[in-house]
């Protein structure tokens, strides 16, 4: 009766231990996998992220990245994993290499563009008219006086 | 013969459209009046004939004439009334039809309206509108025809066609396809029209400004003639953009409103240089800067109008909008880059009478702003340019399909959506003309203290994250500078004139209704922008399968699934619906019932979230999936979204501003005040 019991603890053992029996019950939950499945692409409707995509294919790709997350490998190894299978398509910005760098660098050269246009367009006058320096001087009040005298004048211009 | 009618209208469209083009051209090179007025009739007939068009159009949906390849397409015997005729924009080539019918509208309108001083340009804005009309009177007459009817030939293949091909019999469906089930939704059905309404007037501008480089009058009069169509096309556009997003977090069922979806960029990319250009243009009226600027931008806002639609239309992009692909690609592209070369050329022409008769100063000055504003809303457009076409260069160039999503975007984007919200909140402190950073800093430091307070109070209640809190003061700063500006100048008003402060704020309002238009328009997008920060920065989300009874949390909030129907309707529906009881400390707050709509004919599938709204949070419910048989086990993906409301209110209060500043100004009038008084 011992060793019958003792088979049973061990078979017991066994199916817990194995990895077969961790694969059918994946302790990923759904947020897990939604998280990662937000930075991927559907590799069949395009621009549609793998996260929200509704159909059945996509639901077997979320279903695959639970299985991925389940056996231990981490964000970039799934990434790395979709993008050799379906193309860099699925990846939700272009990877940092060869012809893609063009992408990443549109925004800082339109920042400098940007800087150079504004010092190239702005001039400061030689001098600055007396009443202007005026205005900076004086009591609280009176600059409170210039500054509403000033929004009425603007005012009056811009209609 | 309905369908014939309007074939009819389309043919004889494209002759008055030709007789226009030519006629004006023609006219306004050897300024013969004659033939200038030939032109002019010509323009205006063109929408009455469209609209004959437009109407044989719609009868043939409402009245389900299947024969017609469109009608089969976009309609079927269940969909109600006012959906069948909303399909007039359901599908490709309706939707041509009716961007045509828009820019007859605009173009009946403005050569319609009484040409006094500057009849010169005349000529040329009939030439620019017409050419526009005649592509697109081209296109849906021989690519996209929404007239064409089905034809069954001998050996058993169908075609579409409108003359019946040799030996052949029409075809006559008893039923249609039905509209994409996506697009039935109130939303998608104002959506569209906003969007072309906008597209369209952006036209007016342009052919102002085309007509102002012809003739030589580079004077500012094209730009003050034009000035409140350009905020109409505008108002139409920022309408067509907030109802599309509404859409998308009504209908596509991902917890967002806006996904950086190729599409949708290409919508916002005119918007981007519109707003530029309603800034500039103050700035050249009241500083005589950026005259070649503000042409090159009204320009560029039309070949993005093009392009925009030329992306959506032909199928160069695939994506949930580009829902329809066609041969029409080739020619958009030949006419982009004709109206851009000559457009272009023209200004390079007139480059040195266009020469600005003042310059910028100080950094610190209005027009400072107003430049910085201008560069920012380039480098956003840049940015946007850049990710919509760089996946087409890669695969053209490469033969390497990529995709640029949000979180290019959002990191490229933000910080200039960030400066232009500091910007807003400068510009009221701001002075025309020379301007220091001392006189600038002594207006801002109190305002830029006081406005601490708000996020102070965030900080308090336990949000640490800082760029979000960077953000609400931005935020606050905006508003609080904006109220500040215009509570002083009333109270001075008041004061000075013995009014009541009412009365006051009623004159202002009457007599400089494009200012506070605007400050109305900066306010609303200040409250967009807390909505967005809402979303952006505090969405939280869960999902799990769920048996009845069980529950699932998000938030401090609980979600029990109570039960689950699934119903087949008579108008071809399988819907399920689930329901779901919100509650927060054991409290009920809200039982909502998140579903799906299956479409038999089609086997396509509606998402129709479960909201509970409040000023404070959304709680969008999805039934994400369930188990048809037992109808026990559903699986619910829940979003919370906060302050996401302040979105949809800011909409509103934009669109009013822009209301507002559209409202004709009254005048004062010159009576000396002294002689007022003796009154």
């Amino acid at each position: 009766m011992k060793r019958v019991l003792l088979v049973i603890w061990l078979f017991f053992l066994l199916i817990v231990q194995t990895p077969g029996y961790a694969q059918t019950e994946p302790p990923v939950s759904d947020d897990e996998v939604n998280r990662l499945a937000s930075e991927l692409y559907c590799p069949v409707c395009e621009n549609v992220p793998l996260e929200v995509c509704p159909t059945k294919a996509c639901a077997q790709w979320r279903e695959l990245i639970r299985e991925k997350l389940a056996l231990g490998w981490n964000d970039e190894e799934i990434k790395a994993y979709f993008a050799t299978q379906y193309g860099d398509q699925v990846l939700a910005v272009p990877p940092r290499r060869g012809f893609n760098w063009l992408i990443y660098l549109v925004p800082p050269l339109t920042l400098v563009a940007g800087i150079l246009i504004a010092i190239r367009v702005i001039r400061k006058p030689k001098t600055i008219p007396a009443a202007q320096e005026v205005s900076n001087e004086g009591p609280c009040r009176m600059a409170a006086e210039d500054f509403i005298s000033q929004i009425e004048n603007d005012l009056e211009g811009v209609e | 013969m309905i369908g014939g009618i309007g074939y009819g209208g389309l043919v004889i469209a494209l002759v008055t459209t030709l007789t226009a083009v030519i006629t004006s051209l023609c006219g306004g090179r050897s300024r013969s009046a004659a033939l200038i007025e030939t032109a002019r009739r010509a323009a205006l007939i063109t929408f009455p004939v469209l609209s004959l068009s437009i109407l044989a159009l719609l009868y043939l949906l409402a009245s389900g004439r299947f024969e017609y390849s469109y009608v089969y397409q976009t309609t079927d015997l269940s969909m109600p009334l006012y959906l069948k005729l909303a399909a007039l924009w359901g599908g490709q080539e309706g939707s041509l039809l009716f961007w045509c019918w828009l820019l007859a509208g605009f173009t009946f309108s403005v050569v319609a309206r009484r040409w006094k001083t500057e009849v010169d340009l005349l000529p040329w804005v009939i030439a620019a509108t017409s050419f526009t009309l005649l592509f697109f009177i081209i296109l849906v007459l021989f690519f996209e025809n929404p007239f064409s009817r089905y034809f069954i030939t001998l050996d058993g293949i169908i075609k579409r066609a409108f003359f019946p091909p040799a030996m052949s019999i029409l075809a006559k469906p008893t039923d249609g396809a039905g509209l994409n089930p996506l697009l039935r939704h109130f939303g998608m059905i104002i959506h569209p029209p906003a969007l072309y309404l906008g597209f369209t007037g952006f036209v007016i501008p342009f052919a102002f400004a085309f007509a102002a480089l012809v003739s030589g009058r580079t004077d500012d009069h094209w730009l003050k003639i034009t000035r409140k169509w350009s905020l109409l096309a505008w108002l139409f556009l920022s309408l067509g953009l907030v109802l599309g997003s509404r859409w998308a977090y009504d209908v596509l069922g991902w917890g967002g409103y806006w996904g950086w979806d190729p599409v949708e960029i290409s919508a916002l990319m005119p918007w981007l240089t519109g707003t530029a250009y309603l800034h500039s243009a103050i700035t050249q009226e009241k500083r005589r800067l950026f005259q070649h600027w503000n042409i090159a931008l009204i320009v560029l806002t039309f070949c993005l109008v093009i392009l925009g639609t030329f992306l959506t239309r032909s199928g160069m992009l695939s994506s949930v909008h580009a829902f329809s692909q066609s041969a029409i690609g080739p020619a958009f592209f030949v006419f982009i880059i004709l109206m851009f070369s000559i457009s272009f050329g023209l200004l390079l022409h007139r480059w040195s009478a266009l020469r600005s008769e003042n310059q910028i100063h100080s950094v610190f000055s209005r027009e400072s702003a107003f430049l910085f504003n201008n560069l920012l809303f380039t480098a956003l457009l840049l940015i946007c340019l850049t990710g919509v076409l760089f996946p087409i260069f890669s695969e053209l160039l490469t033969g390497q399909k990529v995709t640029v999503g949000p979180p290019f975007y959002e990191s490229a984007t933000a910080p200039l959506f960030g400066l232009l919200l500091l910007l807003m909140a400068i510009v009221p402190l701001t002075m025309w003309g020379v301007s220091t950073s001392r006189n600038l800093g002594r207006h801002l430091w109190k305002s830029a203290l006081a406005a601490l307070a708000v996020p102070l109070i965030v900080f308090l209640a336990g949000v640490r994250n800082w760029f979000a809190l960077l953000a609400v003061w931005l935020v606050t700063l905006a508003i609080f500078t904006t109220v500040l500006d215009t509570y002083r100048t009333v109270t001075l008003r008041a004061s000075n004139r013995q009014e009541p402060v009412r009365q006051a704020f009623g004159t202002l309002v009457r007599r400089f209704s494009r200012r506070y238009g605007g400050y109305l328009i900066h306010i609303g997008v200040a409250l967009m922008a807390l909505g967005i920060i809402g979303i952006e920065f505090f969405q939280t989300t869960t999902q799990g399968m769920l048996a009845a009874g069980e529950t699932l949390s998000l938030s401090g909030y609980t979600f029990t699934y109570e039960k689950l129907e699934v119903t087949d309707n008579a108008d071809g529906r399988n819907s399920a619906r689930a329901s779901v009881m919100i509650k927060r400390d054991n409290r009920e707050l809200k039982r909502v019932f998140p579903g799906s709509d299956t479409y038999y004919v089609s086997q396509q599938s509606v998402t129709l979230p479960g909201v509970r709204s409040t000023l404070v949070d959304d709680l969008y419910v999805i039934l994400v999936d369930w188990q048809p048989i037992s109808s026990e086990g559903a699986t619910f993906k829940i979003y919370r979204n906060p302050l996401i409301n302040w979105l949809w209110i800011g909409s509103g209060v934009l669109v009013f501003g822009t209301l507002v500043a559209l409202w004709p100004t009254t005048r004062r009038k010159n009576i000396p005040r002294t002689h007022q008084e003796e009154k």
